[in-house]
């Protein structure tokens, strides 16, 4: 019989132990009337010979070792009964502990679906990904394709899927408009480990050049446009200006650094960017092979890398090559964010447990007679301390289960506030690893602040409780209780510290100039006409067509061309020398390079520094030239004038490149991270003069920018509709203002702010609340001392500074440990937070003084009711 | 009339009722007389501690408990010997005969006087 069925059928049992003693009684009766006594003797002997019957039946109970759980069924019923006389004191606590593990809880499922829980592919711990790196560039790179084949063939421990972005403009079936792509390597879906939905993944002959063009499209996409029929398979399907047969389906929900409708065969493109060891743009997924660990795989890579940098030293001299697992890759930067947030909610949780211990220690203090009757009939201090415990742990409980309902609430505004796309969102839900965190927490929590009143359960001598009567004596606790404030007051500090901290962030952030001018400003990708790329010479002028039919608008001012855009995603680097000797690749410069039309400058409002902008007389058959930044003149030219050097750049070819202009710095990477990237030389290329094999690809990646003279927001809807071209089949997609970027770059700091903010104001909220409780006590407890000293002429102000000067005791003592806390704290948001400033010593004397205010302002209300003391009325209570 | 009563030391009543269900399985009251027979009325079994023991030893698995019907008709609660009590038994049988016999020889070395 298990003990759960033990303590289930106890009532039952109860019956059957009653019916066996009465056997008993019977027996031993019969026996003796049948010796010959009467019968009401013997039974009274046979009761005396077996003792009292109650004393026998507990003992039996204790015997079958169920009693523990007896006991927690009792204590739990004993303490439903005490908050049910008291339900202030239960609401109170529930609806603290439900908002601070609610909190925690919500932030737990959050890192638990991102960061812990494995991803939804077979065998996950082997899945990897491999990067080129070079160390000044600052930044991981893609592969190129001879790197990846070699690293391919090559490559024991790992089996190698390739994948790249390529967008286009689907213009048959239905209407024509911009789709996401990929292009993946036949063997991506296997080593992934995924199958597709229908139809079939690519063969490896056509994988290659000249191959029959084969597309898989998204789940999506086919219901879309083929309305989920599974004749779709063997159907044409035009994209990027290519009749494409569809052979596949791929799963629902299927990404590839976000989502993509259209998946074609990377080793069917034939540009010479696939022949350039240089032209880093494909990304590397892996699976280990049996039997490999990843350490294996690392040091086999990097010897490949080593070997590829002697054969080939002019492209891959300095690059070294990394494998890192997958999971880590896909949640980046995310990872320091989440820990820090539950780090903080853990915080505000500790807190609010404080302030739970510091009402349960008072509750019991004002207990204290009755546990003391308790120990004098016999309880022994480990029963009392389970009983306490159980108490506490069923209010945790209960705090628990509401956390739980407020956890199920938070989750989806949590994710709607959140800046930017969430990885793995989509799998935030509360699972019963959640579940089991939250109810673990909850336990955990009720029985720290149960052991508040257990601690006191000692120190107390039985005698002097009893005789206290009904007042309690103070003494001991006070000590507790201070050091409850004490670490309420530290812990507030820290996050009002950290929110302080983040406040002059932002604001620093804000007020710095991005380079450019924000206001009117918009920008969106643009993919232009399939038709217009089919002709490499024409592409210029569909460009031109783009652009003056944009200008045509009576909203625009200007219209440019770029192929990247300022604190959006995307960038292109590149190398440059001052002189036309090489130099080893560790030491070359690196400048973030755009190709732009002339009017750029005037779009983006960037200052003219010297020389001149590009015009229309730059034009592929005149000299190449190039503006730079500030800060690429500064750092080749020292105090020299740059406009008529000449800079030469590998990627533009042999021949240097003639500066013409020198303009304003412009803080690509965001106003919080462009001080501390590495690339921060800028140089800017006519869109004029790209090469005539590569107009194609710029024409893949060009963004229009306009500057317009109402709010840019209006100008969307009348430039789809303009830009659409001659043959309708151009879309604009991704509209963004200049405004909204510049925003966005500062979005998790803002989202850190609001969250700490609000974390901060709970922490603060909390510790006075504390305060006031303790204070309240404290002094309730003094009240027949202040009696005497009114009788003894104490004035008002006396008793108000009596109890103040307490109050600022436990303040100061908390700030003590508090700045110690709170300066270690800043050195991890420092380490954490991108742009994160250093402590302001204004801020902390700010939050000192916010600190102690508050407290202060708490502590004045217990203090103002001491004043009041009538030393009548309190002398007699003594 | 017996010979005068003596209390049981610690530990042995659960060695007796292991012993006494050894043979068929007996009731409460029924463990109770059979020590107290076979002792020829030396061991006075403790009433109030006998159920808490019986209790015990079922919860220990080395008694099994059946409701049975006695010769006059009544209900009462059987307990019989598990195999795991009745490897208790010898084990805590020839533990308490190894003791016995030496606590036998030290009691003859002082009643002697001489070793």
């Amino acid at each position: 019989m298990s003990w759960w069925s033990r303590l289930y059928r106890r009532k039952q049992m109860d019956e059957q132990l009653d019916k066996e003693l009465r056997f008993h009684l019977d027996q031993h009766a019969g026996d003796l009337i049948a010796r010959g006594h009467s019968p009401g003797q013997a039974q009274r002997q046979a009761r005396l010979a077996l003792g009292g019957p109650e004393q026998v039946k507990e003992k039996c109970r204790d015997a079958r070792g169920t009693r523990w759980l007896e006991n927690i069924v009792q204590d739990s019923r004993y303490a439903l009964r005490t908050f049910r006389k008291k339900p202030g004191f239960a609401a109170i606590t529930l609806i603290i502990l439900a908002l601070g593990i609610g909190a925690t809880t919500v932030m737990f499922a959050v890192v638990n679906a991102v960061l812990l829980r494995r991803l939804a592919f077979p065998e996950p711990d082997k899945l990897v990904t491999l990067h080129g790196f070079i160390r000044n560039f600052g930044d991981f790179w893609g592969f190129s394709n001879p790197d990846l084949a070699d690293v391919r063939s090559a490559s024991r421990s790992l089996r190698v899927a390739a994948w790249t972005y390529g967008g286009g403009t689907i213009s048959a079936p239905g209407e024509p408009r911009y789709a996401d792509g990929r292009q993946i390597s036949a063997e991506l879906f296997a080593t992934l480990g995924i199958r597709p939905l229908h139809g079939r993944v690519f063969r490896p002959e056509e994988d290659r050049p000249g191959a029959a063009p084969v597309a898989i499209i998204s789940r999506g996409l086919w219901q879309q446009r083929f309305a989920g029929d599974l004749s779709a398979i063997g159907k044409p399907l035009v994209f990027d200006g290519k009749p494409y047969t569809v052979i596949g389906i791929a799963p629902a929900g299927f990404q590839l650094s976000g989502d993509a409708d259209v998946f074609t065969p990377l080793g069917q493109r034939e540009d010479r960017r696939m022949q350039n060891r240089t032209a880093r743009f494909i990304h590397a997924v892996a699976r280990l092979r049996p039997g490999v660990t990843l350490v294996q795989a690392q040091s086999e890579i990097a010897l490949i890398a080593r070997r590829l940098a002697i054969e080939y030293p002019k492209s891959n001299e300095e690059v070294t090559m990394r494998v890192e697992p997958l999971q880590q890759e896909l949640v980046g930067d995310v990872r320091a964010t989440l820990w820090l947030l539950l780090a903080t909610v853990g915080l505000v949780l500790l807190i609010a447990c404080v302030n739970i211990a510091s009402l349960f220690l008072t509750r019991a203090i004002s207990r204290e007679r009755e546990l003391a009757v308790r120990v004098a009939l016999g309880a022994g201090w480990g029963r009392l301390a389970r009983q306490c415990l159980t108490e506490s742990a069923v209010l945790g409980l209960g705090g628990g289960l509401l956390g739980l309902a407020v956890a199920q609430l938070c989750v989806p505004p949590f994710l709607a506030f959140w800046p930017g796309a969430l990885p793995r969102a989509d799998e935030i839900r509360l699972d019963w690893h959640v579940f089991a965190f939250g109810i673990g927490v909850s336990l955990l929590s009720g029985l720290s602040f149960g052991l508040a009143p257990i601690l006191r359960l000692p120190s107390r001598s039985l005698e002097a409780a009893i005789r206290a009567g009904g007042r309690t004596i103070a003494g001991a606790s006070g000590r507790l209780h201070g050091a409850f404030v004490v670490a309420e007051i530290a812990l507030a500090f820290v996050l009002l510290v950290s929110a302080g901290m983040l406040g002059n962030t932002l604001l620093d952030l804000s007020s710095l100039n991005p380079g450019l001018n924000v206001h009117n400003v918009l920008t969106a990708r643009f993919a232009i006409s399939p038709g217009a790329l089919a002709n490499a010479s024409g592409i210029p002028q569909a460009w031109q067509d783009v652009l003056d039919r944009a200008r045509r608008l009576p909203d625009v001012e200007f219209a440019a061309l770029s192929d990247i855009i300022p604190m959006r995603e995307g960038e292109n680097s590149l190398s440059y020398r001052t002189s036309p000797s090489p130099v080893p690749a560790s030491r070359e410069q690196i400048a973030l390079a755009s190709t732009v039309t002339p009017d750029y400058l005037k779009v983006m409002g960037i200052p003219l520094r010297a020389g001149r902008f590009f015009n229309d007389h730059d034009r592929d058959n005149s000299e190449p030239v190039v503006v730079i930044d500030d800060n690429l003149a500064r750092h080749a030219f020292g105090g020299q004038s740059a406009v008529g050097k000449h800079l030469w750049v590998p990627a533009f070819g042999a021949p240097p490149v003639q500066i013409v202009g020198v303009v304003g710095h412009v803080r690509h990477w965001g106003l919080a991270g462009d001080d501390q990237s590495r690339v921060r030389d800028q140089m800017y290329s006519p869109f004029s003069q790209v090469p005539v094999p590569m107009l194609r690809f710029f024409s893949s990646v060009m963004s229009i920018a306009v500057r317009t003279k109402t709010p840019p927001l209006n100008a969307i809807r009348p430039l789809q509709q303009e830009l659409r071209g001659a043959d309708g089949d151009q879309a604009l997609y991704e509209p963004w203002t200049m405004e909204q970027l510049v925003s966005a770059s500062l979005a998790r700091q803002r989202f850190l702010l609001l969250l700490f903010g609000i974390f901060a104001g709970i922490a603060l909220l909390l510790a006075s609340i504390g305060i006031y409780g303790v204070l309240a006590y404290l002094t309730g407890q003094r009240t027949p001392e202040i009696g005497v000293r009114v009788a003894l002429g104490a004035t008002v102000r006396d008793v108000v500074g009596l109890v103040l000067r307490q109050c600022l005791k436990m303040v100061l003592a908390g700030l003590v440990v508090g700045i110690f806390a709170a300066l270690a704290a800043g050195r991890v948001l420092q380490r954490l937070v991108e742009g994160m400033q250093p402590l302001h010593a204004a801020t902390f004397a700010a939050m000192i003084a916010i600190l102690a205010g508050a407290a202060l302002a708490a502590g004045f209300v217990p203090a103002r009711r001491a004043s009041r003391v009538d030393p009548v009325r309190a002398l007699r209570q003594e | 009339m017996p010979a005068s009563k003596s209390d049981l030391p610690q530990g042995t009543l659960d060695l007796l009722i292991l012993k006494a269900v050894a043979l068929n399985p007996l009731h409460g009251y029924g463990i109770a007389q059979r020590l107290e027979q076979v002792s020829r009325g030396v061991v006075q079994v403790p009433e109030g501690s006998l159920y808490p023991a019986l209790h015990r030893l079922e919860y220990r698995g080395l008694l099994a408990a059946e409701w049975k019907k006695t010769d006059t008709n009544r209900e009462a609660k059987f307990y019989r010997l598990t195999r795991k009590g009745a490897r208790q038994l010898d084990a805590d049988a020839a533990s308490w005969q190894r003791l016995a016999e030496a606590v036998g020889l030290i009691l003859a070395m002082a009643n002697g006087g001489t070793p």
